[in-house]
């Protein structure tokens, strides 16, 4: 059993909720680690603030949590490679065979981390040369799609906190019915404010990653 | 191995084509039908629960385990080929209801003439003027012959749309390229969005024949002939890749299994993987499966139904020894020849307003028809085959939709640049998309696989698949016609989204409508099924679905898929059943 890992999170109160924040933090919440050490937990979240940085354009991932949200993906079934064939013999192929290696997204990550080095001590002009170094690895471009995901998740995966991510783009979450809606007023937004799968449904739901083995 | 009481029927697989014919025969005589269904059983209250973008569009929590089978692919006979490790440019379903659960509902027939194309192509351009390599035969079954058991489908499902051709009268707003059909669709279409009412004014001011896409997601409440009722379409968006929470989208869990658990002489058993066709002096005997807790089993049965995914229906046959494998060098054997795909295309488009393309089904779209077939195809543009081009508001994802960007505004992929284009543009595009009819060559045909193996130690199926010149024109010449019509739309062009490279690739999705391999036709010699999709040497054993197709259309192939397998039940209960043995 390794030793318990933790994530320090400054966050704010607004509104009653509690944010991940920037700056200004009235107090830290303490995220247990599944996967990450804390120190590479601190990495890939340099890495995502700086591939979907807090911006004039409204939050980003520090805000949406989105390293707890990758944190869980690699400790469940997707990071150790549960549901992709993974028999042998190995053998490099043409692009078009798409990815052929045996590295799990565990691996690719803790191999590229490695890559990164102390990013957060880095100035951003300096993480984001950084990063456009590495632009091309697979582990780079996992990292992206992660990103991306966590700041656009549903909640229950850990990712899109108080779903502010929804909330910047303008999508009102899973909802039962757009009877009404549908084809009305041509070309106007319809926005609302979001709900998660868990305040449809009237209950917790349980993401893929919580399964065990 | 344990061996079981002898029923009368047993089927491998319980997707559409396994859950209909179990509900034909079981429905229809007092017969035992045992369906095995190798993953879970489905259920209403979990689709609810399953609105979530990571763990079913992403993560494809639905398919089939890759871990456990896959297939391999080379781009042609001579390379060894590499297993499909993650999922890519197809998604086998797995679970009570299969692929028909997470279906998008599009509920098209074929063309009349892809029945006859074999005929069709040699009258048009004389045979010397096709590729030598050409394998397109003619089906065993003309639309004519289909057109009632298209309709018992449709009625089944309550398919949605506007008939364009009425018993030979062409009705304005619908399809007026389609064959002649007997009725108007069971249901009118869906309501339709900005997105495709835009797309239609422009089709239609381009001289095309724009039609509401048919559609399996329900326009209205619908009772079907069985006495099923399931209500109509919510919008949700929440259709491709996902199981419908209120039963909306017809699926073979909300329109047949209904029925069948009320059958006492009906036994579905889930986790159940079947590995062999047991068969002695031209008859199958049983099949052997592995159960939910890994115990080996042997059902012997009067009559074997393989109803599995097209590549596993072959893989089956191969597996079990039954029939001689396709040799391309000879042009000999049957089992594993005609393989195909479909060719897609699809062009990115970017609108100045809001489309809310959230709301949606996975029906609700506009098709138009004008380069189906061999309609409107410029001779320009060299190829023997066009077609469909569409549009559709099936529901965007925010994952999954973010980060189109339209050309010239920034190179970025990730920063604060990129972010402030995506969100501008979030929610102002779609994509124009067309699917193609694939033609069969000899070169791409279904083998097992002498290196890689599944879960039980099996050979996996191999797939030897590329394009040809034929393939790469469709998709510029569909290219061509998206572009236009993003024009007349008023929205801009994106670059396309291309599928069809110089080389097949598992990478990008291209549809889950693999077919062949198994294919029907009218002479063993050419065919490893008869008309009636029975085996042509071993008259007990059934094998159903697209893996019965010579070549692949340009529709979605579920509704023809399942039209011959209704057209295979009936010739099962009322002539087979009353004098066993080859039907003529």
């Amino acid at each position: 059993m390794r030793r318990r890992e933790f994530l320090e999170l400054p966050t704010k109160s607004m509104g009653g909720v509690l944010l991940y924040t920037l700056a200004q933090a009235q107090q830290t919440v303490r995220v247990p680690l599944r996967f990450f050490t804390t120190a590479e937990a601190r990495v890939v979240a340099a890495a995502c603030e700086r591939i979907f940085p807090s911006a004039e354009s409204g939050p980003g991932a520090t805000e949406a949590g989105v390293v707890i949200y990758i944190d869980r993906q690699l400790a469940g079934p997707y990071g150790r490679d549960k549901y992709r064939y993974t028999k042998g013999p190995w053998v490099d192929s043409s692009p078009e065979h798409g990815y052929q290696g045996k590295a799990t997204p565990k691996d690719i990550y803790r191999e590229g981390i490695r890559l990164l080095g102390d990013l957060p001590a880095l100035p951003e002009a300096e993480q984001d040369a950084r990063l456009r170094a590495i632009e091309k690895t697979a582990f780079f471009q996992m990292l992206r799609r992660h990103t991306l995901e966590g700041m656009l998740c549903d909640p229950l995966h850990g990712g899109n906190r108080e779903m502010i991510g929804w909330q910047l783009i303008g999508y009102p979450g899973p909802r039962m019915s757009y009877r009404e809606e549908i084809g009305q007023n041509p070309g106007e937004a319809w926005r609302r404010k979001p709900v998660s799968l868990a305040d449809m449904v009237g209950h917790p739901v349980t993401g893929w990653e919580e399964e065990k083995n | 191995m344990q061996r079981l009481k002898p029923v009368d029927v047993v089927i491998a697989g319980g997707g559409w084509v396994g859950l209909a014919m179990a509900k034909e025969i079981a429905g229809r005589t007092p017969l035992s039908v045992v369906v095995l269904e190798r993953g879970p059983a489905r259920r209403l209250k979990d689709y609810a629960a399953g609105m979530d973008e990571v763990d079913y569009v992403l993560r494809y929590r639905m398919m089939q385990n890759l871990a456990e089978e896959t297939a391999t692919h080379r781009h042609s006979a001579g390379q060894s080929a590499v297993p499909i490790r993650q999922y890519g440019s197809f998604n086998p379903g797995t679970g009570v209801g299969g692929a028909g659960e997470h279906w998008q509902g599009l509920a098209y027939r074929f063309l009349p003439d892809q029945f006859r194309l074999a005929t069709v192509l040699r009258e048009k351009h004389g045979r010397a003027k096709l590729p030598a390599e050409l394998a397109v035969e003619d089906w065993a079954v003309t639309y004519e012959e289909l057109e009632p058991f298209y309709w018992r489908a449709e009625q089944m499902m309550g398919v949605g749309g506007k008939a364009g051709n009425l018993r030979g009268q062409i009705v304005d707003g619908g399809n007026p390229f389609e064959g002649p059909r007997s009725h108007e669709y069971p249901n009118p279409p869906h309501k339709q969005t900005y997105l495709v009412n835009l797309f239609t004014k422009a089709a239609r001011e381009l001289g095309y024949h724009p039609f509401p896409s048919p559609a399996a997601t329900l326009s209205q409440t619908y009772r079907n002939p069985d006495g099923i009722t399931r209500s109509g379409c919510a919008y949700c968006g929440y259709c491709v890749r996902y199981g419908c929470m209120i039963g909306a989208k017809a699926q073979p869990t909300n329109t047949l299994l209904p029925l069948l658990v009320k059958r006492k002489n009906f036994t579905l058993r889930t986790g159940c993987s079947v590995r062999r066709v047991v068969h002695r002096d031209g008859r199958a005997q049983s099949v052997t499966y592995v159960d939910e807790v890994g115990a080996e089993v042997e059902q012997p049965a009067r009559v074997v139904i393989l109803a599995s995914w097209t590549l596993n229906n072959s893989r089956l046959l191969m597996l079990s020894r039954i029939g001689d494998p396709y040799d391309p060098s000879t042009g000999k054997g049957t089992l594993g020849r005609n393989l195909t795909h479909q060719v897609g295309a699809a062009t990115p488009i970017f609108l100045d307003r809001p489309l809310n393309g959230f709301m949606g089904a996975g029906g609700l779209g506009i098709t138009l028809a004008d380069f189906d077939g061999d309609f409107g195809l410029d001779p320009s543009f060299g190829i023997l085959r066009g077609g469909h081009i569409r549009i559709a508001s099936g529901g965007e994802a925010p994952i999954s939709s973010f980060g189109r960007i339209p050309p010239g505004e920034t190179e970025a992929t990730w920063g604060s640049a990129w972010k402030k284009a995506a969100l501008k543009w979030w929610d102002r595009s779609a994509s124009i998309t067309s699917e193609a009819e694939h033609l069969a060559y000899r070169q791409n045909y279904i083998d097992l696989d002498p290196n890689y193996t599944d879960k039980f130690g099996d050979p996996l199926a191999r797939l030897t698949l590329d394009w040809t010149d034929h393939e790469r024109r469709q998709a510029v010449m569909a290219e061509k016609v998206q572009e236009t019509l993003a024009k007349a739309m008023g929205a801009r062009a994106g670059k396309p989204a291309r599928r069809v490279g110089t080389h097949y690739s598992v990478v990008e999705y291209q549809s889950s409508h693999v077919s062949g391999g198994a294919t029907a036709g009218t002479s063993p010699e050419t065919s490893v099924v008869n008309p009636w999709m029975q085996h042509w040497r071993m008259p007990n054993l059934w094998v159903i679905g697209a893996s019965a197709f010579p070549q692949n259309s340009s529709g979605n192939p579920t509704m023809t898929i399942l039209a011959m397998a209704y057209r295979a039940a009936d010739a099962l209960v009322d002539r087979y059943l009353k004098h066993p043995g080859a039907l003529a």
